[in-house]
């Protein structure tokens, strides 16, 4: 109890003194609220991830009934997650803020949004009463968009802003309608009522009640094709709110959708079945769009919508054992989920990071400017280099634990299955592979073109490494990335709670992990290590081989051309040229084209930009349309003061009158009745 | 153990027999079936020259390269005799710990901000995210078939029993056979005796490459192709004792190289425009392998 007011009055306490605060003494004050409000929450969800379950009922008011705090395994292994990524986001964002001293107002706003979210999101993780939640979760939506607006004084911030800012209500309008369904029906907002009234109501309906939830949820989780404020969002925010953003804001979608799936109790199996489908679409389109991203953070939004798919496909997977009674099945999904939620927290928020320094050092994000910055700063290269290849899923970093994971479940489930889900389990690898084989291209071309080669453009300013202690919160996260890697089993004990909570098994032991598919983790940690050292062993013998030999140094070989530019390299463009051909399909540029013509040309340029076809069809189709429709009515609109008072007492005159009107109709339809 | 031991012998010889079937093919003698291997070791010996845009990633990329054929070698088995590691799913890993090689020789491509290693880079990247699915479902195939999904247990599992399963087994070898033809860069995709940067995929991205470093690049790809020999070999050997087995082991490696030098006698290099498509069509080959376990496990009713 006294915790639960301690974490309450915490961000309070600190939202009033923080104003007050020099520079220095702000940044103390910032990191202490972040760090008790972690401390608090992780003690808790420690002892969770053992087995306990903790419940607080708070009395609460007349209007919101009873408000039951429960935290079990589920909500401790996200919380861990979010006071990771706020910690180390908080430290890393500290630093990246001292570039933009002078904008002291925005600053204070921008701390004090950022302790309201860290709070907002970890409340969400425990609270389980329906109206409650949806305060929380909008004080996390108003929160996350304000720290989003930054800097607010660009127009493409605010826009984007804006976008987000209307989408994440929209996911709002469809949580209230579920919750409200519930306590229409029960009378009450407690998540445990919903388990009643789901498994005495039909089939359908809690169906219903559970795609209105996952639509909600969607929304801020990003799924194709609800994800497309998220491709504006990233890169308007500072870095390290877009590491946040990715790593656990959408996650808090996730959540929301897992811990549905615990209390709707409906036919999994169907449920399995759509959000596979919606998570394939949404990891193939996630990347197949990234590929084609110039703007560096724009690039990881959308692999952000692509490790969503990725987790989704684990979720559906769990669903499905749930709903065919295999538990080892709905075991490997769900644990693939959890652990690839961690995982993408973890390298998405390093690559954001990396992605703010490359941005503070040469105040661009366009990739088609960039190059050579290996040289410059060799310790940012390296730490993208690490996520780079944690995120296409290669060992030895977690990504690959994760999605191993997933695989070993489906290629489980194909043992166990029918000609229908045969072809599925068939398509659903198909589709993971290729999304394995398309992330590689991507980040090769992203890392190659941003860190390799010679610079493409010259940058006015001095490009220099960033100081120690910005980079030591992304040295944790590299750390955090190879040691899942190579100590992948202990993180999979870590799961045993919340995987059995999710299939419903609360006896679910190690041993059941101890089965055949994932007893594998202990070789792949070994394998790990051996291609370590046998990359260090060979480095060694490398050396000692060429230590008596001239090592020369020539500008590249330029196929007989000897005075190569730096403008002949290739860029990114040119890089996934022939994939955008292949893929023409799917893609969707805007060219800008002036040729060069006549004998003496003057000038001539070419510009292409990609495009979002999903977004085109559902955001700026149906909203051109309405404006259309809107514009019908634009003569109201006249800028006629008189006109304006007029409608304003036809609307007084309307609002006291229908009433009486009403009546008089009943009583005329009564009357046309009689006849 | 054994498997890696008789992988390494045969990629001694495997791509001196491509050179010398290819001689002969085309009327000449030819160099000796070591000859690969002695340039090796003189590379091994020589200094090396780097280009002065490249950076540390260049320097360690061929490292990496070999050390992750290397690890894809140790999960290999061998008839009745597991890899140096052998767990469940552990075709994932060997199909990833190659991407990781792959990864890092793009890079290293990039690297050298040459436009022709870039070109090359790209197309490597491209293709060979179109070989994978292919490898994924022929293992996947095979392991609803056998009820197993590490390489172990599945090829020791594999019995050769009905005409469909013949069928299977011919086309499982070909998807192999090409897949090993793609990761390795050779005809129809890309040609390694061509002269002209332009039209070459994996041997442009090694331009700048000389030295040791050109040495460990070479040796992965002999030993990569005596990889993929290997997993066509476990599609025949199964239950095989070895006394009989390891003869089989280098008779089929040997008449796989003789084959790869043939078909790159006798073919002409596909369009580079062709080449994805062609790759796919790849997958819907291991597609049809998918179906004929359907058959031969009767999930059509």
């Amino acid at each position: 109890m006294i915790f639960i007011y301690t974490f309450l009055a915490t961000p309070i306490l600190a939202i009033l003194l923080l104003p007050l605060f020099k520079e220095k003494g702000r940044g103390f004050l910032f990191s202490l609220v972040v760090i008790i409000q972690a401390i608090i929450t992780s003690y808790f969800s420690i002892q969770t991830l053992m087995g306990q379950v903790f419940e607080v009922i708070l009395p609460g008011s007349l209007i919101t009934g009873p408000i039951p705090i429960r935290a079990d395994a589920l909500s401790g292994w996200f919380m861990l997650i979010i006071n990771l990524v706020f910690i180390t986001g908080g430290i890393y964002g500290i630093h990246y803020l001292k570039a933009y001293k002078e904008k002291r107002n925005s600053i204070i706003l921008h701390g004090i949004s950022f302790i309201l979210m860290h709070s907002s999101l970890l409340s969400l993780c425990v609270i389980q009463n329906g109206l409650v939640f949806l305060i929380a979760w909008e004080i996390m939506a108003l929160s996350s968009f304000i720290t989003v607006i930054f800097e607010s004084e660009k127009q493409a911030v605010i826009k984007s802003g804006i976008n987000y800012f209307i989408q994440s209500h929209v996911a709002i309008v469809f949580l209230t309608l579920g919750f409200i369904w519930v306590a229409l029906n029960t009378g009450s907002y407690d998540f445990k009522d919903i388990i009643v009234f789901t498994e005495n109501s039909g089939n359908a309906e809690s169906m219903v009640l559970f795609i209105c939830f996952f639509i909600g949820f969607s929304l801020k989780a990003g799924f194709v094709p609800f994800h497309t404020w998220l491709p504006y969002a990233h890169p308007a925010a500072p870095a390290h709110i877009s590491g946040i953003m990715s790593g656990v804001l959408i996650k808090i979608g996730i959540f929301g959708i897992l811990r549905m799936a615990t209390v709707i109790k409906t036919d999994y199996l169907t449920i399995g079945y759509m959000i596979l489908a919606i998570a394939v679409v949404s990891s193939l389109y996630g990347v197949m769009l990234a590929i084609v991203q110039h703007n560096l953070k724009r690039l990881l939004a959308y692999h952000s919508i692509e490790n969503i798919g990725i987790i989704g496909i684990g979720i559906s997977i769990g669903c499905i054992g749930l709903g065919n009674g295999n538990i080892f099945l709905s075991a490997l999904g769900f644990a693939g989920a959890l652990l690839h939620t961690l995982n993408h927290a973890l390298f998405k928020s390093l690559l954001f990071y990396t992605a703010g320094t490359i941005y503070q050092a040469t105040h661009t994000l366009n990739v088609e400017h960039l190059g050579g910055l290996i040289k410059k700063m060799p310790k940012t290269a390296l730490l993208f280099l690490v996520a780079a290849i944690a995120i296409c899923g290669i060992p030895p970093f977690n990504g690959f634990i994760s999605e191993f994971v997933i695989y070993s479940g489906l290629y489980h489930w194909i043992n166990n299955a029918l000609l229908v889900s045969l072809v599925i389990i068939i398509f659903t690898i198909l589709a993971l592979v290729m999304v394995g084989g398309l992330a590689l291209l991507c980040f090769t071309k992203a890392f190659g073109i941003v860190f390799l080669g010679s610079p493409r453009q010259k940058i006015n300013n001095e490009v220099k490494e960033a100081p120690f202690f910005q980079l030591l919160p992304l040295y944790i996260i590299a750390a955090f990335i190879l040691f899942i890697g190579l100590f992948p089993k202990l993180f999979l004990s870590l799961l045993v709670k919340p995987v059995g909570l999710l299939s419903g098994n609360e006896f679910l032991t190690i041993l059941t992990f101890e089965g055949k598919a994932v007893q594998a983790l202990q070789p792949i940690g070994w394998a790990a290590m051996g291609l370590i050292v046998l990359v260090v062993l060979i480095l060694f013998l490398r050396r000692f081989a060429q230590r008596k030999q001239n090592i020369g140094v020539e500008s590249t070989w330029g196929c007989g051309y000897i005075a190569p530019t730096s403008k002949q390299q290739y860029t990114a463009g040119s890089f996934v040229k022939s994939y955008s051909k292949f893929f023409g399909g799917i893609l969707m540029f805007h060219q800008k084209e002036k040729e060069i013509q006549g004998i003496f040309p003057s000038e001539g340029h070419y510009e292409s930009h990609s495009y979002d076809k999903i977004e085109k069809w559902i955001i700026d189709k149906p909203i051109a349309a309405y404006k259309n429709f809107m514009g019908k009515f634009l003569f109201l609109h006249n800028g006629n003061l008189q006109n304006y008072i007029l409608y304003g007492i036809v609307f007084i005159v309307l609002v006291i009158c229908i009433p009486l009107f009403y009546e008089k109709f009943v009583a005329f339809i009564q009357f046309f009745k009689q006849l | 153990m054994l498997s890696f031991a008789l992988i390494v012998v045969a990629g001694f010889f495997f791509t001196g027999i491509i050179i010398r079937t290819k001689s002969i093919a085309s009327g000449r003698k030819g160099p000796g079936i070591f000859q690969p291997i002695k340039d090796v070791i003189r590379l091994f010996r020589k200094g090396s020259v780097y280009s002065r845009t490249t950076s540390v990633i260049f320097q360690i990329a061929p490292t990496i390269y070999f050390a992750s054929v290397i690890m894809a070698i140790v999960v290999v088995p061998f008839g009745q005799s597991k890899g140096v590691i052998s767990f469940n799913g552990d075709f994932i890993f060997f199909a990833y710990v190659l991407a990781l090689g792959k990864f890092f020789n793009i890079i290293s491509a990039m690297d050298t901000g040459s436009s022709f290693e870039g070109m090359g880079a790209s197309r490597e990247a491209l293709y060979s995210m179109f070989a994978e699915p292919a490898f994924f479902i022929l293992i996947g195939s095979l392991a609803l078939l056998t009820g197993f999904t590490s390489f172990y247990e599945i090829f020791s599992a594999l019995h050769v029993g009905s005409y469909i399963s013949y069928a299977i087994t011919v086309l499982a070898t070909f998807v192999l056979v090409m897949i090993a033809m793609i990761e390795n860069s050779r005809m129809p995709i890309d040609d390694p005796k061509t002269h002209l940067e332009l039209t070459m995929i994996h041997e442009v991205m090694i331009l700048d490459n000389s030295g040791f470093d050109f040495g460990l690049i070479l040796t992965a790809g002999y030993l990569k192709f005596a990889l993929y020999g290997a997993l066509i070999v476990n599609l025949f050997i199964g239950i095989v004792r070895y006394e009989y087995a390891i003869p089989m082991f280098f008779i089929i490696q040997f008449a796989m190289a003789v084959a790869i030098g043939l078909i790159e006698s006798f073919t002409a290099r596909f369009r580079m425009s062709h080449n994805a498509q062609f790759i796919v069509a790849l997958t819907s080959v291991s597609l049809l392998i998918f179906f004929g376990v359907l058959l031969i496990l009767g999930k059509f009713i």
